[in-house]
């Protein structure tokens, strides 16, 4: 599989994008709705939760961290970065995914697989966002 | 009907994970690289999005021709359609809070088990900005 022109990294990003859209297919097909992550999590902290497709959806992407290390083999990333930044960087993904209707997952794969304007617009600007922070952040700590 | 619909959100959840801890998704040196184009850029993410629209697109083509989806009553789709502040607002501050420390919300829920305490208040934090805009804008 290694070569000059294909790395297995690009492989691995291949076939797990595959993956996250067939996830994404079979909860249209059969509950008709989006992934989208931060929606979910946000519905399931509202008060006095029945157990719902979002729990199971959420308990499934918990355990899929832990099987998948069994059966490879391999171990969880390692966190980066000090608690003060897990702190802010978490605040502004939680304000920011509520205001702007969706993160990564719905509306960058669901939303625009559907040809939603809005996700398209939202997903440029967050990627935008995001690249002027860590871009900074390298300059600022050089 | 809501059993069947837990059921595939399970197997939904866990297919979801599987695919970003194989594309590498779950790290945020990563997460953060991809958004490091003048550094030492890993284009990685885009491939993943890339390879899930390019299979998710046209089979919601198809899906969408049908009259309801096979568990439910109908489909819920988003009918909001006018692009404003508020879309761009919340898009900048996600972006820069991924920037920030890397994570956005589905690795980072993917991460939760590895116990790390920045993971766990990056968790928190984010439930906590959620519910704070919910309240501030209700």
């Amino acid at each position: 599989m290694e070569n000059q022109f294909i790395s297995s990294d690009l492989v691995a990003a291949i076939i797990g994008g595959i993956l996250i859209g067939a996830s994404a297919i079979m909860m249209m097909i059969f509950n008709g709705r989006v992934v989208g992550i931060s929606g979910i999590i946000f519905q399931l902290s509202r008060p006095r939760q029945k157990p719902s497709w979002q729990l199971t959806f959420i308990i499934g992407l918990l355990l899929s961290g832990f099987l998948y290390n069994q059966f490879t083999g391999e171990s969880f990333p390692e966190a980066v970065g000090s608690w003060k930044l897990a702190l802010i960087g978490g605040l502004l993904v939680g304000v920011g995914t509520r205001l702007g209707s969706g993160c990564t997952s719905g509306h960058g794969v669901c939303g625009i697989s559907r040809f939603s304007p809005r996700s398209m617009v939202a997903t440029v600007t967050f990627i935008a966002a995001g690249m002027i922070t860590v871009s900074l952040f390298s300059v600022l700590t050089q | 009907m809501n059993i069947v619909q837990q059921i595939v959100g399970l197997i939904a959840g866990l297919i979801f994970g599987v695919g970003l801890s194989f594309a590498g998704m779950t790290d945020p040196e990563v997460l953060r690289a991809f958004l490091n184009p003048l550094g030492d850029w890993n284009d990685s993410l885009m491939f993943v999005m890339g390879s899930a629209i390019a299979v998710t697109a046209p089979a919601y083509y198809f899906i969408f021709k049908r009259e309801k989806p096979i568990f439910s009553d109908s489909f819920q789709i988003s009918e909001l359609k006018q692009i404003d502040k508020k879309l761009i607002f919340g898009g900048v501050l996600f972006g820069v809070g991924w920037g920030v420390y890397g994570l956005c919300p589905g690795p980072a829920i993917v991460q939760l088990l590895s116990f790390q305490m920045e993971i766990i208040i990056f968790v928190l934090a984010m439930i906590l900005g959620m519910i704070i805009t919910e309240k501030v804008s209700a």
